[in-house]
């Protein structure tokens, strides 16, 4: 089986609602929803795209709308081509998408890890839990209006937690390559040291025992 | 080989089994921190006497956000992440991340900078099935290979290190070249080590092809079939092992493999020794490659000398020069300003393909970019190749698969 000289012809041909997609490298094309399942069996079984090489969702912005884009790319082991495939899911806050679990079982893990890290729900998915970041963990990292530094959240385990009191604190983004400047703190003591080298200009020498 | 094998029937035996001595199932969890599991896996197993009835794998021990990370630096920033993917052949994702954004930025480095990348790929993944062989035999009771074969990788390490002053985490890839070109006289010393390292790979591989406690342990252990490969997303020797005949540097050639003859190694049942098989005929494909990029070294530049917006200008350029001296502080602190697009790209690994999708809204820091890490799905197929086999066969299953959970989990 050969690879279409234009699969985005060919598929807009038997999907009317399909539109062609700016890329930098393969072919890659808008799908509505809810005939991109239909539309992923139409290259796997006609095409020769018989792998899934991935399953991934864009967070377009807080502001965007459309806010998230879920992401299929295909394979040929057949031909070796690629193509992608692109979905606006149709709800901003509770962005919903077709699961491809039916086609390859590949996409079971792919698409519990869209879920876990930016919150696209699979409808009819058989396993729909987080993957990466455990059980009842209340948000979705990969969103943009996550920060970069996390947030402060009880440990997965309550019982340890109830006993230490302890918890997943954010992490301190002070004097990473993250930010240009130290915050309140002057860079001099902001700047991690050895123990015994925490004196700084400001800070006097502890004397010696 | 001359004999046929006839593969148990697990599952059926599985079945049969608890029928007869109708057992209470046990649930055990395998890891985080098992020695079988090569690093922070755990499997929740169900198992029914010795056999195990199903098999959840619980990841994420090792997430480090590297995806959320990548949205706030700048692209050369991350290509210490990239270190920390497969930890155990760093030099190959440094390579896979920086083609990848040069595809974004439809950029093309020289014929020297290509012949560097392909010859620190292929000692990568030398250096990672080497690790990979020796913590196999460790798993299913042969230690002296993975004596064997450290040896040969702290030697692997000693040209690394001189390579990119790192001997782990190379770092070494720079977007539109490398971080800085050969040392004199390191081609050289990468030939003198190919040439004493064949003999001492067969030996290696001598300790186990023909072993028959190896071999009880692997051979119709494991076996995944061709179709399975491919449903379940396999790539690299895991793919090949059962008989997927997909290997990227033949079948999407990037950074000049098209000029290089090599073959690919394809097992025919797909079995844990198949697996095997393959990584052992790899190191020797690889050796072949290497020799190749050595003996046709091309000469010229070691990076894209048009790139002045993205590849920063040399030290004594930017001492000297004004206009080197603005490009280079752009660089540093706006990153290489790439246009915008959606690229995706994936390099054959040693563990299988990595591959890097790229969402640019145009300037120095990427919008989005998901990682495609080939462990991630080499481990789904876990709940569908584990049941019916043995605890033990668990053991010899994930060391087949040869996955590293700091790529697995980002």
């Amino acid at each position: 089986m050969t690879a279409p000289a234009d699969v985005t012809a060919a598929l807009q041909a038997q999907f009317p609602q399909i539109t062609p997609r700016a890329s930098g490298d393969h072919p890659a094309v808008n799908v509505p929803p809810a005939e991109a399942v239909a539309a992923l069996k139409y290259l796997r079984d006609e095409f020769a795209y018989d792998f899934l090489v991935d399953i991934t969702a864009i967070d377009n912005g807080v502001e965007a709308s459309p806010r998230f884009t879920v992401i299929w790319h295909l394979f040929s082991t057949a031909h070796y081509n690629y193509v992608r495939l692109a979905s606006d899911c149709a709800s901003d806050t509770e962005p919903v998408a077709p699961t491809a679990t039916s086609l390859w079982p590949a996409a079971d893990w792919h698409e519990r890890e869209t879920y876990d890290l930016l919150g696209v729900t699979f409808e009819n998915h058989p396993d729909p839990r987080r993957i990466l970041m455990w059980d009842g963990y209340p948000y979705h990292p990969l969103r943009k209006d996550f920060p970069l530094a996390g947030i402060e959240v009880p440990l997965p385990d309550i019982e340890v937690a109830d006993l230490t009191g302890a918890s997943v604190k954010p992490a301190p983004m002070m004097g990473g390559p993250f930010v240009a400047s130290a915050g309140e703190m002057n860079l001099t003591e902001a700047e991690p040291r050895a123990k015994d080298e925490s004196w700084t200009e400001r800070k006097t020498k502890p004397l010696s025992e | 080989m001359a004999t046929e094998f006839a593969f148990p029937d697990n599952a059926s035996k599985a079945e049969a089994a608890s029928q007869e001595f109708q057992t209470e199932k046990m649930s055990l969890a395998m890891g985080p921190s098992h020695p079988s599991t090569h690093g922070v896996l755990r499997l929740q197993l169900e198992l029914d006497g010795e056999i195990v009835t199903k098999c959840d794998p619980m990841l994420g021990y090792l997430h480090r956000g590297d995806e959320k990370i990548a949205e706030n630096m700048t692209y050369n920033q991350f290509v210490p992440y990239t270190d920390r993917l497969d930890y155990l052949a760093p030099l190959a994702s440094n390579v896979a991340y920086a083609i990848a954004v040069e595809k974004l930025a439809k950029l093309e480095v020289p014929a020297r900078c290509q012949a560097i990348r392909v010859i620190a790929s292929e000692l990568a993944r030398i250096s990672a099935h080497l690790l990979g062989l020796g913590a196999y035999g460790i798993d299913v009771g042969a230690w002296s290979v993975f004596l064997y074969a450290f040896e040969e990788r702290e030697k692997l390490y000693k040209l690394f290190e001189e390579l990119t002053g790192a001997r782990f985490t190379t770092s070494y890839t720079r977007i539109g070249g490398v971080a800085r070109d050969v040392p004199e006289g390191w081609t050289g010393r990468v030939e003198a080590f190919c040439d004493q390292f064949l003999p001492i790979l067969e030996e290696i591989l001598t300790l186990l092809t023909r072993n028959k406690i190896f071999q009880d342990r692997t051979v119709g252990v494991g076996v995944i079939s061709k179709e399975d490969a491919i449903a379940y997303g396999l790539t690299g020797p895991n793919a090949r092992g059962s008989g997927v005949p997909i290997d990227l540097r033949k079948d999407k050639p990037y950074s000049g493999y098209e000029q290089y003859e090599f073959d690919v190694p394809v097992g025919a049942k797909g079995d844990c020794y198949d697996r095997y098989l393959c990584r052992g005929e790899e190191m020797r494909q690889s050796v072949r490659i290497v020799r190749q990029a050595i003996k046709t070294f091309p000469s010229g530049s070691w990076y894209n000398e048009d790139a002045k917006k993205i590849f920063a200008p040399q030290k004594a350029k930017v001492l000297t020069s004004m206009e080197e001296l603005i490009n280079n502080f752009m660089i540093v602190t706006e990153g290489p300003q790439m246009p915008a697009g959606e690229v995706y790209f994936e390099g054959e690994n040693p563990k299988g393909a990595l591959g890097f999708f790229i969402v640019s809204k145009g300037g120095g820091v990427p919008w989005r970019m998901k990682i495609r890490s080939p462990s991630f799905c080499n481990l789904s197929i876990l709940p569908k190749v584990c049941p019916g086999n043995l605890v033990s066969d668990v053991v010899s299953i994930l060391g087949s698969l040869d996955f590293v959970m700091g790529e697995c989990d980002r």
